[in-house]
């Protein structure tokens, strides 16, 4: 078979019990306080993360060293409702700006004082784009599948 | 796309990428016949998505490293941890507020 392989749009939801301005405003000038330090691309541990509020923004990582890492940027800044956010970190934790997958997050009312918030990570298939070199990055014990495992470990160990 | 588009094939997709499975488990835990699940494992390896392993008489059932499969079983799991701590740190703010106001 010679299709090339589209992945579906990762797809996750969830309700918080606050205005949607709220949610809004939690999800992006609060990113740093709630964005796991687990998920990190910096050499340096992760101090913060930061979507910076507006059209063309930086999204980026802080280390405790002070080094800045690169996630993308900001593609659509709509408040309250609506952020596209451009994820360019590849396969194997390099940031790449020729990179393009996409990160759409839509906060809608969900009843009184309750917002739903919708999260699409879609253009998966681009990351394939490197071919065999993301091939070997999968196979390593460092690519996808050892950083599954450990993720994996860190869950149940909740 | 079209592998992961039917809902009984994405949650077979997901159960593979929880752990490697058989075809009798995967029919013993998603309600629908063991013909039905082996078309979707089909499916599912044309779009290396998941790959088979034979042990004894059946195969076991992976995430395949070779296709995006593994990265999108990661990012899955990575965004629904994300959001979950989201919310945690709504209600932690909202706790805090409601300390305030005693």
């Amino acid at each position: 078979m010679t299709a090339i392989i589209k992945p579906a749009p990762v797809r996750k939801s969830v309700t918080v019990d606050v205005p949607v301005a709220t949610a809004f405003e939690v999800f992006t000038s609060g990113f740093g306080r709630w964005w796991p330090a687990s998920h990190s691309i910096g050499k340096s541990a992760l101090r913060s993360a930061t979507i910076e509020p507006k059209a063309g923004g930086r999204w980026f990582e802080t280390g405790e060293d002070g080094t800045e890492c690169d996630w993308g940027e900001v593609l659509a800044w709509e408040p309250p409702n609506r952020i596209v956010l451009a994820w360019r970190i590849r396969a194997d934790w390099q940031y790449d700006p020729s990179l393009l997958t996409e990160v759409e997050i839509n906060f809608s009312e969900a009843g009184e004082n309750a917002t739903r918030v919708e999260l699409e990570h879609r253009r998966l298939e681009n990351m394939g784009a490197a071919g065999e070199a993301v091939r070997e990055i999968f196979e390593s014990d460092r690519g996808w599948s050892g950083i599954l495992k450990n993720y994996v470990q860190l869950i149940e160990k909740r | 796309m079209v592998a992961l588009a039917d809902p009984t094939r994405r949650k077979v997709f997901e159960l593979v990428a929880e752990e490697p499975r058989s075809v009798a488990n995967l029919a013993r835990t998603v309600p629908v016949s063991q013909p039905a699940i082996s078309h979707h494992l089909k499916v599912l390896r044309e779009a290396r998505l998941v790959r088979a392993e034979p042990r004894g008489a059946s195969n076991i059932y992976h995430v395949d490293p070779h296709g995006l499969g593994e990265m999108r079983a990661w990012l899955d799991q990575m965004w629904g941890n994300a959001l979950d701590a989201f919310r945690n740190e709504i209600n932690k703010a909202k706790e805090r507020n409601n300390d305030g106001d005693h």
